[in-house]
Protein backbone atom coordinates (compact mmCIF):
# COMPACT_ATOMS: atom_id res chain seq x y z
CA UNK A 1 0.00 0.00 0.00
CA UNK A 2 1.37 3.34 -0.96
CA UNK A 3 0.99 6.16 1.50
CA UNK A 4 1.78 9.80 1.01
CA UNK A 5 3.96 11.55 3.53
CA UNK A 6 1.04 13.80 4.41
CA UNK A 7 -1.34 10.99 5.28
CA UNK A 8 1.41 9.25 7.29
CA UNK A 9 2.02 12.38 9.35
CA UNK A 10 -1.70 12.86 9.92
CA UNK A 11 -2.05 9.32 11.20
CA UNK A 12 1.03 9.67 13.40
CA UNK A 13 -0.33 12.91 14.84
CA UNK A 14 -3.71 11.46 15.69
CA UNK A 15 -2.09 8.39 17.27
CA UNK A 16 0.21 10.53 19.41
CA UNK A 17 -2.78 12.57 20.55
CA UNK A 18 -4.66 9.42 21.48
CA UNK A 19 -1.69 8.00 23.39
CA UNK A 20 -1.12 11.29 25.18
CA UNK A 21 -4.75 11.75 26.15
CA UNK A 22 -5.05 8.79 28.48
CA UNK A 23 -2.25 9.67 30.91
CA UNK A 24 -3.34 13.31 30.83
CA UNK A 25 -6.89 12.31 31.77
CA UNK A 26 -5.49 10.20 34.59
CA UNK A 27 -3.46 13.15 35.79
CA UNK A 28 -6.52 15.32 36.18
CA UNK A 29 -8.41 12.59 37.99
CA UNK A 30 -5.52 12.05 40.40
CA UNK A 31 -4.98 15.72 41.15
CA UNK A 32 -8.57 16.00 42.38
CA UNK A 33 -8.20 13.91 45.50
CA UNK A 34 -10.60 16.06 47.52
CA UNK A 35 -13.47 13.79 46.70
CA UNK A 36 -15.25 11.92 49.39
CA UNK A 37 -15.91 8.23 49.47
CA UNK A 38 -19.59 7.25 49.50
CA UNK A 39 -21.13 7.81 52.91
CA UNK A 40 -18.60 10.41 53.99
CA UNK A 41 -19.88 13.90 54.73
CA UNK A 42 -18.59 17.31 55.68
CA UNK A 43 -21.00 19.16 57.92
CA UNK A 44 -21.52 22.32 59.89
CA UNK A 45 -22.02 21.97 63.60
CA UNK A 46 -25.66 22.22 64.72
CA UNK A 47 -24.50 24.73 67.31
CA UNK A 48 -22.97 27.09 64.72
CA UNK A 49 -24.40 30.61 64.74
CA UNK A 50 -25.85 31.71 61.41
CA UNK A 51 -26.48 35.08 59.80
CA UNK A 52 -26.69 36.79 56.45
CA UNK A 53 -24.41 39.67 57.42
CA UNK A 54 -22.79 39.68 60.80
CA UNK A 55 -22.49 43.14 62.28
CA UNK A 56 -21.37 44.79 65.48
CA UNK A 57 -22.74 47.76 67.36
CA UNK A 58 -20.23 49.34 69.74
CA UNK A 59 -21.79 51.52 72.40
CA UNK A 60 -18.95 53.96 73.03
CA UNK A 61 -20.94 55.60 75.85
CA UNK A 62 -20.12 52.58 77.96
CA UNK A 63 -16.37 53.09 77.63
CA UNK A 64 -14.56 55.74 79.60
CA UNK A 65 -10.85 55.28 79.07
CA UNK A 66 -8.24 53.13 77.36
CA UNK A 67 -8.29 50.86 80.38
CA UNK A 68 -11.81 49.76 79.52
CA UNK A 69 -10.69 48.68 76.05
CA UNK A 70 -7.54 46.89 77.12
CA UNK A 71 -9.11 43.63 78.32
CA UNK A 72 -11.01 43.30 75.04
CA UNK A 73 -7.88 43.78 72.97
CA UNK A 74 -5.92 41.47 75.21
CA UNK A 75 -8.38 38.59 75.06
CA UNK A 76 -8.58 38.79 71.26
CA UNK A 77 -4.85 38.92 70.76
CA UNK A 78 -4.30 36.15 73.27
CA UNK A 79 -6.70 33.60 71.81
CA UNK A 80 -5.62 34.32 68.23
CA UNK A 81 -1.90 34.13 68.92
CA UNK A 82 -1.33 37.72 67.81
CA UNK A 83 2.30 38.62 68.54
CA UNK A 84 3.24 41.78 70.40
CA UNK A 85 6.06 43.37 68.43
CA UNK A 86 8.11 46.04 70.13
CA UNK A 87 9.01 47.69 66.84
CA UNK A 88 6.00 49.73 65.69
CA UNK A 89 6.81 49.04 62.04
CA UNK A 90 6.27 45.33 62.62
CA UNK A 91 3.15 45.72 64.70
CA UNK A 92 0.37 43.16 64.25
CA UNK A 93 -3.11 44.18 65.33
CA UNK A 94 -6.54 42.65 65.02
CA UNK A 95 -8.37 45.07 67.29
CA UNK A 96 -6.94 48.29 68.59
CA UNK A 97 -7.80 51.73 69.95
CA UNK A 98 -7.88 54.90 67.91
CA UNK A 99 -8.61 58.56 68.51
CA UNK A 100 -11.90 59.86 67.14
CA UNK A 101 -10.25 62.16 64.62
CA UNK A 102 -8.21 59.29 63.21
CA UNK A 103 -11.00 56.74 63.22
CA UNK A 104 -13.58 59.15 61.76
CA UNK A 105 -11.65 61.74 59.74
CA UNK A 106 -14.68 62.53 57.59
CA UNK A 107 -16.90 63.37 60.54
CA UNK A 108 -17.26 66.86 61.96
CA UNK A 109 -14.13 67.39 64.02
CA UNK A 110 -13.98 71.12 64.65
CA UNK A 111 -16.03 71.46 67.82
CA UNK A 112 -15.89 68.01 69.29
CA UNK A 113 -17.37 67.46 72.71
CA UNK A 114 -14.63 66.81 75.21
CA UNK A 115 -15.81 63.31 75.98
CA UNK A 116 -15.54 62.24 72.34
CA UNK A 117 -12.26 64.05 71.75
CA UNK A 118 -10.64 62.14 74.59
CA UNK A 119 -12.37 58.82 74.28
CA UNK A 120 -10.37 56.01 72.68
CA UNK A 121 -12.42 54.23 70.03
CA UNK A 122 -12.26 50.51 69.49
CA UNK A 123 -11.38 49.75 65.88
CA UNK A 124 -11.15 46.45 64.04
CA UNK A 125 -11.85 44.99 60.61
CA UNK A 126 -15.19 46.37 59.44
CA UNK A 127 -16.19 43.20 57.58
CA UNK A 128 -17.51 45.46 54.85
CA UNK A 129 -20.51 44.64 52.73
CA UNK A 130 -18.43 45.57 49.67
CA UNK A 131 -14.89 44.83 50.83
CA UNK A 132 -12.19 46.48 48.70
CA UNK A 133 -9.56 44.08 50.05
CA UNK A 134 -11.40 41.13 48.50
CA UNK A 135 -11.38 42.83 45.11
CA UNK A 136 -7.67 43.57 45.42
CA UNK A 137 -6.54 40.08 46.45
CA UNK A 138 -5.02 38.31 43.43
CA UNK A 139 -5.23 34.81 44.94
CA UNK A 140 -8.66 34.98 46.61
CA UNK A 141 -6.90 34.42 49.90
CA UNK A 142 -9.27 36.95 51.36
CA UNK A 143 -12.92 36.43 50.57
CA UNK A 144 -16.39 37.29 51.78
CA UNK A 145 -18.16 34.41 53.41
CA UNK A 146 -21.86 33.65 53.06
CA UNK A 147 -22.48 35.13 56.50
CA UNK A 148 -20.74 38.39 55.60
CA UNK A 149 -17.44 37.74 57.34
CA UNK A 150 -14.43 38.91 55.37
CA UNK A 151 -12.09 36.04 56.05
CA UNK A 152 -8.43 35.35 55.38
CA UNK A 153 -7.27 31.99 54.08
CA UNK A 154 -3.72 32.20 55.35
CA UNK A 155 -2.80 29.13 53.30
CA UNK A 156 -3.34 31.07 50.10
CA UNK A 157 -1.86 34.43 51.06
CA UNK A 158 1.23 35.23 49.02
CA UNK A 159 2.03 38.36 51.00
CA UNK A 160 1.62 40.85 48.16
CA UNK A 161 -0.11 43.33 50.51
CA UNK A 162 -2.50 44.65 47.86
CA UNK A 163 -5.27 44.15 50.43
CA UNK A 164 -3.44 46.38 52.89
CA UNK A 165 -3.26 49.12 50.29
CA UNK A 166 -6.93 48.63 49.45
CA UNK A 167 -8.26 48.68 53.02
CA UNK A 168 -9.19 52.24 54.00
CA UNK A 169 -9.28 51.35 57.69
CA UNK A 170 -5.77 50.02 58.31
CA UNK A 171 -7.27 46.80 59.56
CA UNK A 172 -4.60 44.56 58.12
CA UNK A 173 -1.12 43.79 59.34
CA UNK A 174 1.75 42.10 57.60
CA UNK A 175 4.09 39.61 59.22
CA UNK A 176 7.47 41.06 58.39
CA UNK A 177 9.03 38.59 60.81
CA UNK A 178 8.24 35.12 62.04
CA UNK A 179 5.64 35.94 64.71
CA UNK A 180 6.15 32.86 66.90
CA UNK A 181 8.97 34.16 69.11
CA UNK A 182 6.88 37.25 69.88
CA UNK A 183 3.85 35.43 71.21
CA UNK A 184 4.09 35.41 74.98
CA UNK A 185 1.83 32.44 75.54
CA UNK A 186 0.80 30.33 72.56
CA UNK A 187 -2.82 29.23 72.53
CA UNK A 188 -2.70 25.65 71.22
CA UNK A 189 -6.30 25.83 69.98
CA UNK A 190 -5.54 28.35 67.26
CA UNK A 191 -2.73 28.33 64.69
CA UNK A 192 -0.12 31.04 64.51
CA UNK A 193 0.85 32.72 61.25
CA UNK A 194 4.15 32.62 59.45
CA UNK A 195 6.44 35.26 58.03
CA UNK A 196 5.10 36.78 54.83
CA UNK A 197 1.34 36.62 55.31
CA UNK A 198 -1.20 39.32 56.05
CA UNK A 199 -3.59 38.92 58.95
CA UNK A 200 -6.58 40.64 60.49
CA UNK A 201 -9.67 40.17 62.64
CA UNK A 202 -11.79 37.18 61.62
CA UNK A 203 -14.92 38.11 63.62
CA UNK A 204 -14.06 35.00 65.65
CA UNK A 205 -15.25 32.67 62.89
CA UNK A 206 -13.82 29.74 64.87
CA UNK A 207 -16.01 30.63 67.85
CA UNK A 208 -19.17 31.28 65.83
CA UNK A 209 -18.70 27.78 64.37
CA UNK A 210 -19.17 26.27 67.81
CA UNK A 211 -21.96 28.59 68.90
CA UNK A 212 -19.96 31.17 70.83
CA UNK A 213 -19.99 34.95 70.49
CA UNK A 214 -16.78 36.76 69.47
CA UNK A 215 -14.29 37.10 72.30
CA UNK A 216 -14.39 40.91 72.42
CA UNK A 217 -18.19 40.86 72.61
CA UNK A 218 -18.07 38.38 75.48
CA UNK A 219 -15.49 40.48 77.33
CA UNK A 220 -17.26 43.80 76.78
CA UNK A 221 -19.92 43.50 79.52
CA UNK A 222 -22.66 44.40 77.06
CA UNK A 223 -20.93 47.39 75.47
CA UNK A 224 -20.63 45.52 72.16
CA UNK A 225 -23.59 43.82 70.53
CA UNK A 226 -23.15 41.28 67.78
CA UNK A 227 -25.85 40.02 65.45
CA UNK A 228 -27.38 39.69 62.03
CA UNK A 229 -27.81 42.98 60.17
CA UNK A 230 -30.26 41.43 57.71
CA UNK A 231 -32.57 40.15 60.43
CA UNK A 232 -35.00 42.94 61.47
CA UNK A 233 -35.63 41.13 64.76
CA UNK A 234 -31.97 40.97 65.74
CA UNK A 235 -30.45 42.79 68.68
CA UNK A 236 -28.19 44.91 66.50
CA UNK A 237 -31.13 46.08 64.42
CA UNK A 238 -33.02 46.99 67.60
CA UNK A 239 -30.07 49.09 68.74
CA UNK A 240 -29.77 50.73 65.33
CA UNK A 241 -33.48 51.60 65.43
CA UNK A 242 -33.18 53.26 68.81
CA UNK A 243 -29.82 55.00 68.52
CA UNK A 244 -28.04 57.30 66.15
CA UNK A 245 -24.91 55.50 64.94
CA UNK A 246 -21.91 56.37 62.81
CA UNK A 247 -19.65 54.19 60.69
CA UNK A 248 -16.07 54.76 59.60
CA UNK A 249 -15.57 56.51 56.23
CA UNK A 250 -19.05 55.68 54.99
CA UNK A 251 -18.71 57.84 51.91
CA UNK A 252 -16.27 55.35 50.41
CA UNK A 253 -19.14 52.96 49.87
CA UNK A 254 -17.55 49.93 51.46
CA UNK A 255 -20.50 49.40 53.77
CA UNK A 256 -18.72 48.82 57.07
CA UNK A 257 -20.53 46.46 59.43
CA UNK A 258 -19.22 48.03 62.61
CA UNK A 259 -21.57 50.68 63.96
CA UNK A 260 -20.68 53.12 66.73
CA UNK A 261 -23.17 54.70 69.09
CA UNK A 262 -21.54 57.97 70.14
CA UNK B 1 35.92 0.32 -1.93
CA UNK B 2 37.27 -0.93 1.34
CA UNK B 3 34.37 -1.61 3.66
CA UNK B 4 36.24 -2.49 6.84
CA UNK B 5 35.63 -0.15 9.74
CA UNK B 6 38.52 0.79 11.92
CA UNK B 7 38.30 2.15 15.42
CA UNK B 8 41.18 4.54 15.71
CA UNK B 9 42.81 4.58 19.13
CA UNK B 10 40.41 1.83 20.17
CA UNK B 11 42.23 1.05 23.39
CA UNK B 12 42.09 4.61 24.64
CA UNK B 13 38.47 5.07 23.64
CA UNK B 14 37.30 1.91 25.38
CA UNK B 15 39.33 2.64 28.51
CA UNK B 16 37.93 6.13 28.55
CA UNK B 17 34.39 4.83 28.20
CA UNK B 18 34.86 2.33 31.01
CA UNK B 19 36.25 5.05 33.31
CA UNK B 20 33.35 7.32 32.35
CA UNK B 21 30.75 4.66 33.13
CA UNK B 22 32.38 3.85 36.46
CA UNK B 23 32.56 7.52 37.43
CA UNK B 24 28.94 8.18 36.52
CA UNK B 25 27.65 5.15 38.37
CA UNK B 26 29.97 5.69 41.32
CA UNK B 27 27.21 7.04 43.64
CA UNK B 28 25.20 3.89 43.01
CA UNK B 29 28.17 1.63 43.83
CA UNK B 30 29.08 3.76 46.79
CA UNK B 31 25.65 3.54 48.35
CA UNK B 32 24.97 -0.03 47.31
CA UNK B 33 23.51 -2.07 50.14
CA UNK B 34 23.34 0.93 52.41
CA UNK B 35 19.69 1.81 51.82
CA UNK B 36 18.09 3.70 54.68
CA UNK B 37 15.80 1.37 56.58
CA UNK B 38 12.14 1.58 55.73
CA UNK B 39 10.49 4.05 58.11
CA UNK B 40 8.47 2.52 60.92
CA UNK B 41 6.00 5.14 62.10
CA UNK B 42 4.90 4.38 65.61
CA UNK B 43 1.38 4.56 66.90
CA UNK B 44 0.65 5.94 70.32
CA UNK B 45 -1.38 3.86 72.75
CA UNK B 46 -4.34 6.12 72.06
CA UNK B 47 -4.09 5.66 68.30
CA UNK B 48 -3.82 1.90 68.74
CA UNK B 49 -6.87 1.79 70.99
CA UNK B 50 -8.84 3.83 68.48
CA UNK B 51 -8.07 1.25 65.75
CA UNK B 52 -9.60 3.22 62.87
CA UNK B 53 -8.47 6.57 61.46
CA UNK B 54 -10.82 8.88 59.53
CA UNK B 55 -10.26 6.59 56.58
CA UNK B 56 -8.72 3.11 56.19
CA UNK B 57 -5.02 2.93 57.00
CA UNK B 58 -3.83 2.18 53.46
CA UNK B 59 -5.71 5.19 52.09
CA UNK B 60 -4.44 7.43 54.88
CA UNK B 61 -0.89 6.36 54.17
CA UNK B 62 -1.12 7.28 50.51
CA UNK B 63 -3.47 10.27 50.48
CA UNK B 64 -3.49 11.95 53.90
CA UNK B 65 -2.10 15.09 52.29
CA UNK B 66 -5.00 15.35 49.87
CA UNK B 67 -7.45 14.69 52.70
CA UNK B 68 -5.86 17.44 54.79
CA UNK B 69 -5.98 19.78 51.82
CA UNK B 70 -9.70 19.04 51.44
CA UNK B 71 -10.19 19.58 55.16
CA UNK B 72 -8.52 22.97 55.14
CA UNK B 73 -10.60 24.13 52.20
CA UNK B 74 -13.79 22.95 53.83
CA UNK B 75 -13.00 24.50 57.17
CA UNK B 76 -11.65 27.83 55.99
CA UNK B 77 -13.59 28.47 52.83
CA UNK B 78 -16.86 26.58 53.33
CA UNK B 79 -17.12 26.91 57.13
CA UNK B 80 -17.74 23.18 57.42
CA UNK B 81 -15.75 21.79 60.28
CA UNK B 82 -17.18 18.32 60.89
CA UNK B 83 -16.12 15.18 59.06
CA UNK B 84 -18.53 12.26 59.16
CA UNK B 85 -17.11 8.90 58.19
CA UNK B 86 -19.08 6.29 56.24
CA UNK B 87 -20.02 4.57 59.51
CA UNK B 88 -21.30 7.77 61.09
CA UNK B 89 -18.33 8.69 63.30
CA UNK B 90 -17.73 12.42 63.58
CA UNK B 91 -14.43 14.25 63.72
CA UNK B 92 -13.48 17.89 64.04
CA UNK B 93 -11.47 18.63 60.89
CA UNK B 94 -8.43 19.94 62.71
CA UNK B 95 -4.81 18.96 62.28
CA UNK B 96 -3.74 20.12 65.72
CA UNK B 97 -6.82 19.11 67.64
CA UNK B 98 -7.86 15.87 65.93
CA UNK B 99 -4.91 14.31 64.07
CA UNK B 100 -2.35 15.22 66.70
CA UNK B 101 -4.68 14.21 69.49
CA UNK B 102 -4.12 10.55 68.60
CA UNK B 103 -0.81 10.94 66.82
CA UNK B 104 0.70 13.05 69.53
CA UNK B 105 4.15 11.66 68.74
CA UNK B 106 4.93 13.78 65.69
CA UNK B 107 8.66 12.93 65.74
CA UNK B 108 8.00 9.20 65.66
CA UNK B 109 4.90 9.27 63.48
CA UNK B 110 4.87 12.11 60.94
CA UNK B 111 8.55 12.89 60.78
CA UNK B 112 9.85 9.34 60.24
CA UNK B 113 8.25 9.04 56.81
CA UNK B 114 8.60 12.69 55.88
CA UNK B 115 12.34 12.57 56.57
CA UNK B 116 12.69 9.29 54.69
CA UNK B 117 10.91 10.73 51.66
CA UNK B 118 12.72 14.07 52.07
CA UNK B 119 9.53 16.09 52.13
CA UNK B 120 9.19 19.13 54.37
CA UNK B 121 5.50 19.95 54.78
CA UNK B 122 5.06 23.52 55.98
CA UNK B 123 1.98 22.72 58.08
CA UNK B 124 3.98 23.28 61.24
CA UNK B 125 5.01 26.81 60.36
CA UNK B 126 1.59 27.82 61.64
CA UNK B 127 -0.20 24.81 63.09
CA UNK B 128 0.99 23.98 66.54
CA UNK B 129 2.50 20.52 66.78
CA UNK B 130 3.11 20.37 70.49
CA UNK B 131 -0.45 20.78 71.65
CA UNK B 132 0.11 19.10 74.99
CA UNK B 133 3.34 20.90 75.81
CA UNK B 134 1.88 24.27 74.93
CA UNK B 135 -0.99 23.62 77.32
CA UNK B 136 1.26 22.84 80.28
Amino acid sequence: MKRSRRSFLQLAGVSALGLGLKPAAGLFAASGGHGRAPGEKVLKSEKALKAKQWAMVIDTRKFESAEDLEPLIEVCHKIHNVPSMKDKRHEIKWIWEEEFEHAFPTQELRFLPERIAQLPFLTLCNHCEHPPCVRACPTKATFKREDGIVLMDFHRCIGCRFCMAACPYGSRSFNFRDPRPFIEEINPDYPTRMKGVVEKCNFCAERLAVGRMPACVEASNGAITFGDLEDPESEVRALLRENYTIRRKQALGTGPAIYYIV
Amino acid sequence: MNNTKTLYDGGKVITGLVIFVILVTLPFWYNHGKAAPEPQPQLTAKAKAEKACVRPKSIMKATHMQILNGWRNNVVRNARRIWETADGKRFNMSLSKTCLDCHSNKEKFCDTCHNYAAVAPYCWDCHIDKVKEAKE
